[in-house]
């Protein structure tokens, strides 16, 4: 079986959130980048298969050459070769037609990515790998199980889960679920040396088109100070709730 | 040309997205002067939409759709579009909504932003504010497709009354293409309000100590007509399912009240609950950074607060 993980590069969750150039571009100075967690949980999940299956799991990231060290990382997890998409995406429909123009040779029985990333959270390039391809899709994926062709897969609903089977090939959102957060994967020294050894590819980007630009980023307005309210005195609480801020 | 909407229904009733985006939408049809159309699936009743400003209603009704699956529902989206030659689509952010949205798009080869909190900037280009980085900040994305769909967030919009003079109402029918998935089963709590749909979202933190002091967040829950939460140590420790795992990594929020029990206000906590209008937040702690974000605040113990806070609540609720 062949696995690809998809691999999305984010700012750390605790990144202070700036903008440069007009507002008009993440300021990436002193950021620290991680693999975007919904893909982690994915990537975990993989690694599971090639212990069990013997799958092949190859990352792929679409962006330039400071991506490197995050695919390294998913090599020292325990991924077995990687690929960077040599672009700069402008939108989740180019990094989506990038990624299926190269699953288009390679054939992938199952293709796993972060249901969404936490920095653009387009929640987006998932599905559109499946609509491209016209493979089966499951997103807000929390568990799946593969035999032979045969896949069964829970995805989480508002209130509640779905089960579903399909034929590979199959595309997954993935999220917390999949894999628990314990379940994750720190690699160790010999994942790490081995991860220099292993073959990271750098492929160029094809012709795609973006159908979105950013313009600016703003930040919210400052928000105004708490109004602390005295523990003894639950009833000015419920006035406020009620008079002013006129939400019960 | 024309707006198209996919107003969700359940158990025959519309959501109350439904209308949240019918009159998103009826704001983008008055400013670009063109038909307000409404995709309903095996909905019989679709009289209400004549309230939120729907100029005409497409019903599809067909055993084929009992069953929600992405692919089919994405085509019936993606072709009542085409056949009425929509230039915009506008989609809620419900978990169906939000899976089907990419399929079509790649089917209309269309433009697609998700997370809208605003109308847009402009229509041509179609231009767009959108929360990003999980709630700390916001960008203007400019789509440039002939045809573009908006994922509109949650209570971002609201929903505001409008009524048409006569909505008009058609059947329609989709082909529905084969596909190996199907749906085996779904287990879902009845009864119960989603932290997707809700408009009061009551949540605990690990300062209430364990699972069995949960009844006051459910108790509190049930006061308010709440839908429950946790913050993501709580779920991972198998206090609380994951489903109320709520934060960067978790659920988004965005209802209009959010309280906060024993939820220190971490940053990864805080990014996934800021659309929420109105934030209340209970700590023992005065320092805890929760206090930064919240509207209002109690510093006090949780084990004391709460039980009096239910029961001022309801004394509240039945005056
Ligand atoms: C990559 C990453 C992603 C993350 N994503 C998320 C996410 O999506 N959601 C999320 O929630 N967290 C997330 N976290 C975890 C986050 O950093 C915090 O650890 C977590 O939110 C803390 O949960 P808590 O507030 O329940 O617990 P704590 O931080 O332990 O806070 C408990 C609070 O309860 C108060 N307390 C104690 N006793 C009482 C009492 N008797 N009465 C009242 N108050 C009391 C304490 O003063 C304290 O403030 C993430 C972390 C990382 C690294």
């Amino acid at each position: 079986m062949k696995i690809l993980v998809c691999i999305s590069h984010v700012p750390d969750t605790t990144s202070k959130i700036n903008f440069v150039n007009d507002e008009s571009a993440f300021d990436t100075n002193g950021v620290q980048f991680i693999i975007n967690p919904n893909d982690e949980f994915g990537l975990t999940r993989a690694i599971w298969m090639q212990q069990k299956h013997q799958a092949e799991v190859t990352v792929l990231t679409v962006g330039d050459i400071n991506c490197e060290p995050t695919l390294r990382k998913c090599l020292a997890i325990g991924a077995n070769k990687a690929f960077r998409i040599d672009m700069q995406p402008t939108d989740g429909f180019q990094v989506a037609q990038e990624i299926a123009a190269h699953c288009k040779k390679e054939s992938y029985d199952l293709i796993i990515a972060g249901r969404e990333s936490i920095d653009y959270n387009g929640a987006m390039v998932p599905g559109m790998i499946a609509g491209l391809l016209n493979y089966n899709f499951v997103t807000n994926c929390t568990s799946l199980e593969v035999e032979g062709n045969h896949a069964t897969a829970s995805r989480e609903i508002d209130g509640g889960i779905e089960n579903v089977s399909c034929e590979l090939p199959l595309v997954i959102g993935a999220q917390k679920g999949l894999v628990e957060e314990k379940d994750l994967i720190i690699p160790n020294m010999r994942g790490i040396m081995q991860a220099r050894q292993k073959p990271l590819e750098v492929i160029p980007a094809t012709d795609s088109v973006a159908k979105s630009s950013i313009l600016k980023f703003e930040k919210p307005a400052p928000k105004g100070a708490v109004k602390l309210i005295d523990a003894d005195n639950i009833d000015l609480l419920i006035d406020l709730l009620h008079n002013e801020a006129k939400v019960i | 040309m024309s707006i198209v909407i996919y107003a969700e229904t359940e158990n025959g009733k519309f959501k109350k997205t439904a209308f949240e985006l019918a009159s998103y939408g009826r704001a983008i049809a008055d400013q670009s002067g063109t038909p307000l159309l409404a995709v309903t699936i095996n909905q019989d009743d679709t009289e209400e939409l004549a309230r939120y400003g729907v100029d005409k209603v497409i019903k599809v009704n067909d055993v084929a759709f009992e069953e929600f699956t992405a692919q089919s529902y994405a085509e019936v989206v993606s072709t009542i579009a085409k056949e009425n030659n929509a230039n915009i689509i506008v989609l809620s952010s419900s978990a169906n909504a939000k899976y089907i949205a990419p399929l079509v798009a790649v089917s209309l080869s269309a433009g697609y932003a998700s997370n809208v909190v605003a109308l847009p900037d402009s229509l041509a280009p179609l231009t767009l504010k959108r929360s990003c980085f999980t709630n700390k900040a916001f960008n203007t994305t400019s789509l440039v497709s002939g045809v573009n769909i908006i994922g509109l967030s949650n209570n971002s919009y609201g929903i505001k009354e409008h009524p048409s003079s006569a909505m008009e109402t058609t059947n329609s029918s989709v082909s529905l293409s084969t596909s190996s998935l199907k749906v085996e089963n779904i287990d879902k709590v009845v009864g119960k309000v989603t932290i997707a749909d809700a408009d009061v979202v009551v949540s605990g933190g690990r300062g209430l100590k364990g699972p069995e002091n949960w009844y006051l967040i459910e108790d509190l829950a049930e006061t308010l007509g709440a839908a429950t939460a946790c913050s993501k140590p709580v779920s991972d420790m198998g206090w609380r399912p994951h489903s109320e795992h709520v934060g960067q990594t978790g659920k988004p929020v965005a209802s209009n009240l959010y309280i906060a029990i024993g939820v220190s206000g971490a940053i990864q906590h805080l990014a996934g609950i800021n659309s929420s209008k109105v934030k209340v937040v209970v700590n023992i702690d005065p320092e805890a950074p929760f206090f930064k974000a919240a509207d209002y605040g109690i510093v006090g113990d949780a084990f004391e607060v709460v039980p009096q806070l239910i029961e001022k609540l309801r004394a509240f609720k039945s005056s």
